[in-house]
């Protein structure tokens, strides 16, 4: 009873459809009832789905649906196999996750944004590509092969792409936009790179027998790890690590929903589930897993520390997300898959939240995003403050929040793995704590910096804005319970996210899917939890020591922007020059347009050159030998050949000339010369006899 | 529906109706393109039968509706006429680019009209002939009689450069083609002495291909068909006629050029070349993959820095056709599948995409991308369509593009890793050439979207363009067919690959060759238990 995942995405498809057609004609109301029902139908039947599955047996949840052939198995005339691609989707306990994540967090965006873009020009469009996101999202997440879910990945990128530049006429939207497809397409050349590797390796682009064969130890070891890094560079491009974060920051010109929809709880989380999905693979590779931890902790520590020194309030929340999206990678490097989409969850609900938050004062504020332009906004937007409130703690990771659960289960699993891991990962805890509390301080405490005209017109959200925040703060704050770990009880709780994921991080549910059908799901369950029972206080410990710092640095940080904000000033004149290279995210985009961009321009220009001087200079030189010696053979004709000729003629002239003389016209004289003739020849004809 | 002269029919309906048109006073400009259209019409209605009733089971040429009659016997030409999978892609794809391209130049066209439409027709037959002519002989002379109308279109009805542009285009491509037919000549002496009987039947020629006498000779007639294909694509460093041709020629000119004239190139590869020298193929395939991704990229980074729009298209077709090119020397289904996709693919974004600058040019008059900006909010149409079909030249998902790139790089990941050539040491074989195809992805996608911003977003403060209509009823029908065929493509080539599946393979089979036993290829691809 499958058959019917297909329609999970194409509900969202036929809302663009409609949308993309009609909608010009249609009322906003009408483009909004198209746009957001389509949107809860598929989330309505991803429950259904979802129910289904789990009435399963763990270790055997898996739904197929192979919607249509795509590309069909050809005949290969005795050479390698021919790629044979279906429209296959699956559902399993990961996609599960994911479906419902997409459309729960999506559907509250999209009666967001009736709110916040009915004043909009273009409407119409602008759900019109909300709602071919969703479709393309979930064709990502429900892809059971590569080929399907690149569908997804570049069709997201594409809405990306259309979204981030939705106010097309402004150029540095149009630039942010062109920029994000292009830096997220550079990583799609090693993931298609290492998807075609795996075909050719496999035969197939199916995820569940590659992961199968992989399991089972097939497949070099190095060229597997070349695969995994190969498909983790797609992943930082499409999740914005180091070196392909750029675009992200840039990507907060479109508007604000979509950062929430796009840049914050889905689209980027793509390459931390492709990494997941592939866990098998990695574990078959763990030097690929290893540079996942390490450009994961990496990132995530650096973007922290440009979100210190942001004055714009979507900018620190990018780079938040950057931050964050370090963070899952750091959990999936250290083979904490769970922990991972852990984290993931919890994150679309925070971050959404934030950024919808945010999106609720720039609202309020007229589209003003500097935040030295606000602050004191808490008695004005008492509602959005409040469910700031809430994102702030999870995010800070402040206990029993969200935030706290998924990040501790990182932070303990990255110290099983290396303790300077863990130090690094609470470091950046530590720098979240504190930029989220500058950027409620400058928002919402302390005395109004916004100007009276500005000040007057402020008002708080309305309702259809104000529900989803509701909603997504409650998630902020309870959504960690999804999934408590088991030093806290966690064994105890009827569910948790982590054991329902379990089997699909396995590789053994494939080795054994692959060869005799399902046994042993829980084949490796015991030895990956080794950790848990084994350090309990060590635990204990580290948890306590990185709430305490956070919750610390949160009191530090209410202090000095609600309290004492002359005393963050001071701070900043004393470390003027860091913060001059945190406020200019270290130059990293100045460097990229320097070397980069400049010399790649470069080669264009001088590939243009060549063409036009040597390539072409060929043709031209070509050319130029051909009518020189065409013209020397008209010389040669004119002079020469046509000069003998002329020669001939002139000889011939001459003797003619002479020879003139003889015709008189005198009868007398033409019979006497044929009588001196005939003469002639008597003599001779004697003589000769 | 399927009879004996259909063939005939369908490619001489174009000239019968160019000497039809001569009878048309000159200044019925509206009738002769009304008539010229009309025949366009039938001439693709009567062509459809072919697609819609192919039987996807033939490997060879459809029995149903081979043509054949002596010519001139004395040297035993013969005139055969005749399709399989592949080549009636390529008919349909000529008849309905001849239509479109009849369609478009309704307004573009005010000078010479009835001249105009005789040369357009004519070039029709001349194309159609190239891809139904089953005899080498037959072939080459519409492979030359081509020439002649388009360099007519060019020379008269092209830009301020035409004359230039019409006169490199046609001793360039005449160039190539005195080589080729110089190895057509020698493949016929060849067959002859071998077997005393003289003929330019092509499917007799094919079996030269198990011929291991023919071997020494076919390493230089490839080369002889190489450099006549080679320019027709064209492939770099013979592409520079192309870029002339393109930005002088009228719109539609272009996009017959781009769509169809450019597939004779890479379609005699793979109907001569691949089938008829096998070994001579396998031995140079090296070269032609390398020549095909410098192709790839030389021509995406060129098209980067253009500064007319007609040109930057131009140029990102050389790199376009270089996937074509990979695809079909990757010499294994999934390229050889792949690269006649993307020829059909090509045939269709980047006629898309000359329309496109066509119905812009015809408003404006220039082709200069600095004199654009903003115009997806006065042409909204236009800039979605635009969209859709940049999209498609970019290979993104879902639409026709990706399914033909993908192909062909899935195919060129297959490529064995010996073959290669060793430059300054390094072995570059393989791997190689695919990773270089992959960039092309990134190329691509670069120089179509700065194309796209720099046109379409950005403030419209030219006044000049804030006058601009968007498409009209005509330039949206003929555009409507190109859009619907990239996502149909896109979301369902099965029925194409399914075309395409036999003759495909019967050629993979041929360049196996006889001797060579399945499990060469099963050892490349380790481990499918």
């Amino acid at each position: 009873m499958s058959d019917f995942l297909w329609l999970i995405p194409l509900c969202p498809a036929l809302g663009f459809l409609v949308n993309g057609l009609i909608g010009r004609k249609l009322s906003k109301r009408a483009v909004s009832a198209v746009a957001c029902g389509v949107v809860l139908l598929s989330f309505l039947l991803s429950v259904a789905a979802v129910a289904q599955l789990a009435a399963m047996p763990a270790g055997e949840r898996v739904m197929e649906n192979r919607a249509l052939t795509w590309i069909p198995r050809v005949d290969s005339g005795g050479g390698p196999p021919g790629l044979a691609l279906d429209w296959l989707y699956v559902l399993d306990p990961l996609s599960a996750v994911m479906i419902l994540v997409v459309t729960g967090v999506g559907f509250l965006i999209h009666v967001y944004s009736i709110g916040y873009m009915w004043e909009e020009q273009g409407y119409w469009r602008y759900f019109t590509y909300l709602n071919l996101f969703m479709a393309m999202m979930l064709t990502l997440v429900l892809g059971g092969s590569f080929a399907v879910m690149f569908v997804g990945w570049e069709g997201v990128g594409l809405c990306s792409y259309l979204l981030i530049g939705y106010y097309h006429t402004r150029t540095d939207c149009a630039d942010a936009g062109r920029k994000a497809f292009i830096t997220n397409r550079i990583g799609d050349l090693a993931f298609v790179a290492g998807t075609l590797t795996l075909f050719a390796l496999f035969g197939t682009l199916e995820f569940r027998p590659i992961l199968a064969a992989v399991a089972s130890g097939e497949g070099p070891y190095w060229v597997l790890a070349a695969v995994g890094l190969a498909l983790f560079v797609g992943a930082c491009g499409k999740s914005a690590q180091i070196p392909l974060y750029v675009w992200l920051p840039d990507a907060m010109a479109g508007p604000t929903p979509v950062s929430a929809l796009i840049h914050a709880a889905t689209m980027v989380t793509a390459g931390v589930y492709m990494v997941c999905r592939l866990a098998p693979l990695y574990l078959a590779a763990p030097v690929a897993l290893t540079v996942v931890a390490i450009v994961g902790a990496a990132t995530a520590l650096f973007a922290a520390t440009i979100g210190i020194a942001q004055n714009d309030i979507k900018k620190v929340l990018a780079y938040s997300t950057v931050s964050q999206l370090g963070y899952m990678f750091v959990a999936a490097g250290v083979g904490a898959f769970g922990a991972a989409v852990f984290h993931l969850t919890t994150h679309a609900f925070f971050k959404a939240l934030l950024f919808l938050g945010s999106g609720a004062v720039i609202h309020a504020l007229h589209h003003e995003q500097d935040m030295m332009k606000m602050g004191g906004l808490k008695a004005k937007l008492p509602v959005t403050h409040a469910v700031f409130l809430c994102g702030w703690a999870a995010i800070a990771g402040v206990p029993l929040t969200s935030g706290f659960f998924s990040k501790d289960e990182i932070l303990w699993k990255s110290f099983l793995w290396s303790p300077l891991l863990w130090a690094s990962a609470a470091a950046t805890a530590v720098i979240t704590a504190f930029y989220m509390t500058r950027l409620m301080g400058l928002t919402f405490w302390g005395r109004s910096r916004m100007d009276h005209h500005a000040e007057a017109h402020v008002h708080e959200v309305p309702g259809v804005m104000k529900w989803p925040l509701i909603i997504l703060a409650a998630l902020a704050l309870l959504g960690g319970f999804l999934s408590v770990p088991p030093a806290l009880g966690g064994d105890l709780m009827p569910f948790t996210l982590e054991g329902w994921l379990h089997p699909v991080f396995t590789p053994a549910t494939y080795a054994a899917s692959g060869h005799h059908g399902a046994h042993g799901g829980d084949a490796g369950h015991a030895g990956e939890e080794h950790g848990g029972h084994h350090g309990a206080a060590a635990e204990y410990g580290l948890m306590l020591l990185a709430s305490t710092l956070a919750v610390l640095t949160m009191w530090l940080g209410w202090r000095l922007y609600d309290r004492h904000p002359e005393k963050a000033a001071a701070w900043k004149e004393r470390f003027a020059g860091i913060h001059g290279v945190l406020k200019n995210k270290y130059w990293v985009d100045e460097l990229y347009d320097a070397v980069v961009i400049r010399s790649f321009y470069s080669l264009c220009r001088a590939a243009h050159v060549l063409d036009v001087r040597v390539v072409d200079g060929v043709v031209h030189l070509v050319r130029n030998v051909t009518v020189g010696t065409s013209y020397l053979s008209v010389f040669w004709d004119t002079w020469v050949v046509d000069g003998l000729v002329n020669l001939t003629g002139r000889t011939v002239r001459a003797g003619s000339g002479v020879l003139r003389r003889l015709q008189t016209g005198l009868a007398q004289s033409y019979a006497s010369a044929m009588v001196l003739g005939l003469f002639l020849l008597i003599c001779v004809y004697m003589y000769m006899s | 529906m399927l009879f004996q002269g259909l063939l005939s029919l369908i490619a001489y309906l174009p000239l019968a109706g160019a000497l039809l048109l001569l009878f048309f006073p000159k200044d019925a400009k509206k009738g002769i393109a009304y008539f010229a259209t009309g025949v366009a019409a039938l001439d693709f209605l009567i062509s459809l039968p072919l697609f819609l009733q192919w039987d996807s089971s033939l490997a060879g040429f459809d029995e149903r509706t081979i043509e054949r009659l002596d010519w001139i016997p004395s040297i035993g030409v013969q005139y055969i006429f005749g399709v399989d999978g592949i080549s009636m892609l390529f008919v349909m794809l000529t008849t309905l680019l001849g239509l479109i391209a009849v369609l478009s130049s309704w307004s573009a066209i005010k000078e010479r009209v009835k001249e105009y439409y005789v040369f357009l027709l004519l070039l029709q037959t001349g194309m159609l002939g190239v891809f139904m002519a089953l005899d080498l002989f037959l072939f080459y002379v519409f492979w030359e009689v081509m020439l002649v109308p388009m360099y007519f279109l060019i020379g008269i009805w092209g830009g301020s450069n035409k004359l230039y542009a019409a006169i490199k285009f046609f001793l360039y491509t005449l160039a190539g083609s005195v080589l080729m037919l110089l190895g057509i000549l020698a493949v016929y002496f060849y067959y002859g002495a071998r077997t005393g009987v003289y003929t330019f039947d092509i499917a007799l020629l094919h079996t030269l291909g198990a011929d291991p006498g023919f071997l020494a000779l076919s390493k230089w007639v490839f080369w002889a068909f190489f450099i006549g294909f080679a320019i027709k694509v064209p492939m770099f460093p013979f592409h520079t006629w192309l870029p002339d041709a393109h930005t002088e020629a009228p719109t539609a000119g272009s996009v017959i050029l781009a769509g169809v004239l450019l597939k004779m190139g890479t379609y005699g590869f793979v109907r001569f070349s691949l089938p008829m020298m096998p070994e001579a193929t396998k031995l140079y395939a090296p070269w032609v993959l390398a020549l095909s991704v410098i192709g790839i990229i030389y021509g995406a980074l060129v098209a980067m820095v253009q500064r007319d729009w007609k040109k930057l298209v131009a140029y990102s077709s050389v790199s376009h056709l270089g996937f074509c090119m990979l695809g079909v020397f990757a010499l294994n289904v999934n390229g050889i599948n792949g690269g006649i996709l993307q020829m059909l693919n090509h045939g269709l974004s980047t006629g898309a995409l000359f329309l496109l600058v066509g119905i812009v040019y015809e408003r404006r008059h220039t082709r200069m991308i600095a004199e654009f900006g903003g115009l997806s909010r006065q042409m909204p149409v236009f800039a979605t369509i635009f969209m859709i079909i940049t999209m498609s030249s970019i290979g993104l998902p879902v639409l026709n593009g990706f399914i033909g790139e993908f192909t062909i790089l899935a195919g060129a990941f297959l490529i064995p890793p010996e073959v290669g050539i060793s430059v300054l040491g390094w072995e570059l074989g393989g791997k190689f050439w695919a990773v270089c195809g992959v960039t092309g992805i990134v190329l691509g996608a670069a120089y179509m979207l700065w194309l796209y911003q720099r046109t379409m977003f950005g403030p419209l403060d030219n006044p000049e363009n804030q006058k601009l209509s968007d498409c009209s009823g005509r330039e949206v029908l003929y555009l409507a067919p190109l859009v619907a065929l990239c996502f149909w493509i896109g979301i369902y080539p099965k029925p194409l690959f399914n075309i395409l599946d036999k003759p495909v393979a019967q050629i993979v089979q041929q360049l196996q060759g006889p001797a060579a036993p399945t499990g060469v290829a099963e050892s490349l691809t380790p481990s499918r238990r």
